[in-house]
């Protein structure tokens, strides 16, 4: 083989040969498990009641699991996993339900209910000033407090004289 | 034989607990107090009765008949005798015969009583007992009958009580076995505190229907109630607390409390069974909040019954298992009725529940305005969990769709209610009775709110800066040492008044007012539990990495390393794979875990963690089971846990606490006439 011949088939052995490499050195590192479990354990198994994904012991889990790392391995943004998956097992994947239509009401009725609750008792506080302030239960009452743990009623009324 | 004796006597009772809420009704109409009588002595027979039924039950547990449906799916020849006996709660027939002997038990002891002073009372708190175990029963009786045997029919396989047609019996030579998963100490445990913490929420229940009923409005139910109320809230707490300590050391993922439907329905009677303890206070000193506390009693016996129903009947994972079952549409009509009854009374005396005082001078800073404002945060954090429990079944109703709501959702919810909960338990202790401002408040409090503030300086300066955390602990902080605060004021008058050394006026001023100062012991106990949660909720890390023996695996300064690996069958029948595992810090040998992993013949397999539990935090090591396990690549997960051992001596306190605010008040003070002159524990009155 004459020399020239062998220096070119060299240099596209050469050059094949970091083509290759640089094609090697470009594709993503397989994700670790850290990586998988911070994104599994942002979806629910779509087959189990109320488990993370990240903890599932199922066969099926499992491979869901693969499937995130590989899509990682692709270089698959979290948010582009998450509703792969929402597409194909529902939004019962999600932890959480999509803030849209008939869902909002789970994000809706506990503050109106509470902020209900706080109306309620303003109301119920300014009541308590709009009603007479003579009451014979009313001495009663205190005195029944009294006499039922008297002790304390002297600790707190000793107490407040050396203050 | 056995069985049907066991059955025999599930009917009797059943009959007898109508017959004991028919004749309370009938003696109250014909006012005729020998039929009240008779259901006083009817509900009080229901538990030896019931006791021969679950006696008969456990029998045949123990001794290994097959050919009973209930005693072959939850045991098996080769399980200790331990484990068979607490079978009798470890399947859906046997727990709903517990629940029902648990009520029986509590029935009796209510009717055991002295009914002098409250006779009015016996044939409403009968009939709510009777009504409601009669509807257990009858659960047992017509649905789940845990003495249904196994025949063979040309159809296949049957369970059924009675010999079907054509039938053969049919025995088999072994059961399948309890779940492992219910195989833990804690699960044993569990499950009896739970519905015993359940089932002790009918009592006041029905001692303030009996209230409504008679028109005794006044806080009489509440005085008589008042310890069973604190019992039922123990043994709920603890159910609750033991379940959490099972999660965390079988379920293998690293925490205690996943927000779970099941969870949440055992955690809501507590929600509302808490503020309830405290309101029922209120009335009792200031005859205030007879028309919550109502509410609040009928909520708590609501949502007993509720638990029960999501956990029982399959609603929780499919509205169609709900249809398809025959508990959940009884439990729907059961529900139904207490509602319409209880509602239907409340507004019959609405108007007699009034409160009795003035109110007018009543501060919105006052402790009665604050313990109302804790009510409504105690309510919110309720809300939260009834809805996002309810919320997917009614989803999946209307739109067809499944969906999941998850923890991040209740802990964004529920986090800053539980905080200002936090604040309101710092300074309501501080707080006077009717008139408190907010500059009373503040000279109360500027003295316990020092240490807190230096805590927080403490923990910026060693690099804190998460937001929530610092809020977190201040408060924690602030609860604690306004508790010990309330503590030293009072022993230290106490021993200036009695020339005591101060440890022995601190025993007797807590002596003197259990309840008063078990109530501190319990905020103190809850604040070790904050600390806990908090630790574990915003410091957890974690970490997954597959090693071979003499590999390491670091995580926050820890550095575990794989030392080998066994796998051998256990006499039991299952295969155990178990790591052993060194623990460093700083180079130093701290100790060894054991993570493993049980597959048991019938194919259930368990995690179980090794766990290095210190009071700065936990170090949870599992084998990641669900992959291939060899001592080349094992998979292990790893949690550093800080604070949570907090958590569990939070629970052992709350216990304490909670035993000394129900214990009763030793040496009674004697009634005082106003001007009297008396000297009590060295205070001079007058």
């Amino acid at each position: 083989m004459s020399s020239p011949r062998l220096i070119w088939i060299t240099v596209l052995v050469l050059g094949l040969s970091l083509i290759w490499m640089g094609s090697a050195s470009a594709q993503q590192p397989t994700p670790s498990d850290d990586e998988v479990n911070a994104i599994a354990r942002q979806l629910f198994c779509p087959v189990c009641q109320n488990t993370p994904l990240d903890v599932c012991p199922t066969q099926a889990c499992q491979q869901w699991r693969d499937l995130i790392r590989q899509m990682l391995a692709e270089g698959k943004s979290a948010d582009y996993i998450k509703q792969y998956f929402v597409v194909h097992y529902g939004a019962r994947v999600l932890a959480e339900p999509p803030r849209t239509g008939f869902n909002w009401l789970i994000y809706v009725v506990p503050p109106v209910a509470f902020l209900l609750g706080l109306y309620l008792l303003f109301r119920a506080y300014q009541a308590w000033k709009r009603m007479p302030k003579e009451s014979v239960v009313d001495t009663d009452r205190e005195r029944a407090s009294a006499v039922d743990d008297p002790y304390i009623a002297r600790v707190e009324e000793e107490l407040s004289k050396r203050r | 034989m056995v069985a049907d004796f066991g059955f025999g006597i599930l009917v009797l009772t059943f009959l007898l607990a109508l017959f004991s809420a028919g004749a309370a009704v009938y003696g109250y109409m014909i006012k005729n107090d020998r039929w009240v009588e008779s259901a006083r002595r009817g509900m009080f027979l229901t538990f030896p009765l019931i006791t021969l039924a679950a006696l008969a039950l456990i029998y045949l547990l123990v001794t290994g008949h097959f050919e009973l449906s209930y005693v072959y799916g939850v045991t098996s020849l080769s399980m200790p005798l331990y484990l068979k006996i607490t079978a009798l709660w470890g399947g859906q027939q046997g727990s709903l015969l517990f629940w029902s002997w648990l009520m029986s038990a509590f029935a009796s002891a209510v009717m055991l009583r002295k009914w002098d002073r409250d006779r009015e009372f016996l044939p409403w708190v009968a009939l709510v007992t009777a009504v409601t175990l009669a509807f257990f029963l009858s659960l047992s009786i017509f649905f789940e009958n845990p003495f249904t045997r196994w025949w063979q029919t040309a159809s296949g396989d049957v369970a059924a009580m009675f010999q079907p047609a054509g039938s053969l019996p049919l025995n088999p030579a072994d059961g399948q076995g309890l779940n492992p998963l219910l195989r833990h100490p804690g699960m044993i445990i569990h499950p009896p505190m739970l519905y015993a913490g359940f089932v002790s929420f009918v009592i006041p229940y029905a001692f303030a229907m009996a209230a409504l009923v008679t028109g005794r409005t006044d806080d009489r139910w509440i005085r008589l109630t008042r310890r069973w109320t604190l019992w039922a809230w123990l043994l709920l707490s603890c159910g609750l607390l033991l379940g959490m300590r099972w999660a965390y050391d079988v379920l293998g993922w690293g925490g205690y409390w996943g927000w779970d439907p099941v969870e949440i329905a055992a955690l809501l009677p507590w929600l509302v069974g808490t503020p309830f303890l405290h309101t029922v206070m209120i009335q009792e000193k200031r005859g205030m909040f007879k028309q919550l506390n109502m509410i609040l009693v009928i909520l708590t016996y609501v949502m007993v019954i509720f638990g029960t129903f999501l956990t029982r009947s399959g609603v929780l994972s499919s509205v169609h298992a709900f249809a398809e079952s025959d508990l959940g549409p009884m439990f729907f009509v059961f529900i139904g009725i207490i509602l319409f009854a209880s509602i239907g009374l409340l507004i019959h005396r609405w108007g007699d529940l009034k409160s009795e005082v003035a109110l007018s001078s009543t501060s919105l800073f006052s402790r009665e305005a604050l313990f109302l404002l804790a009510a409504l945060l105690f309510g919110g954090i309720f809300v939260v969990c009834f809805w996002g429990i309810v919320f997917p079944l009614v989803s999946e109703v209307i739109t067809g769709q499944q969906i999941t709501v998850g923890p991040p959702f209740y802990k964004q919810a529920v986090g800053p209610l539980f905080g200002v909960l936090l604040f309101l338990m710092a300074i309501a202790p501080l707080s006077a009775w009717t008139r408190a401002s907010l500059k009373t408040i503040g000279r109360a409090v500027w003295k316990p709110a020092i240490p807190p503030v230096i805590v927080t300086l403490l923990l910026v300066g060693m690099g804190m800066r998460s937001g929530p955390a610092l809020v977190g602990f201040t408060l924690v902080a602030f609860v604690v040492f306004v508790t010990l605060y309330e503590f030293w004021r009072g022993a230290a008058a106490r021993s200036r008044a009695q020339k005591e050394n101060f440890l022995l006026a601190l025993w007797h001023l807590a002596g003197r007012n259990r309840r008063r100062y078990g109530g501190y012991i319990i905020h103190l106990a809850m604040m070790m539990m904050a600390l806990g949660i908090l630790g574990i909720e915003l410091f957890q890390t974690t970490t997954q990495q597959s090693v071979a023996t003499g590999q390491s695996i670091q995580l926050d300064g820890y550095t575990l390393r794989y030392d080998s690996l066994a796998q051998f069958t256990y006499v039991d029948g299952r295969y155990v794979t178990r790591a052993v595992v060194s623990v460093f810090k700083g180079g130093k040998f701290l100790g060894q875990l054991y993570p493993r992993y049980d597959y048991y013949p019938d194919g259930q397999p368990m995690t179980i963690p090794g766990i290095r539990s210190t009071l700065a935090g936990d170090i949870y090591i599992v084998l990641v089971n669900w992959e291939n396990i060899s001592v080349l690549q094992t998979p292990f997960k790893v949690y550093h846990n800080p604070l949570v051992l907090w958590l569990w001596i939070g629970g052992f306190v709350f216990i304490f606490g909670t035993l000394v605010a129900a214990w009763p008040e030793a040496d009674p003070v004697p009634a005082l006439a106003p001007g009297q002159e008396v000297s009590l524990a060295g205070v001079r009155l007058g």
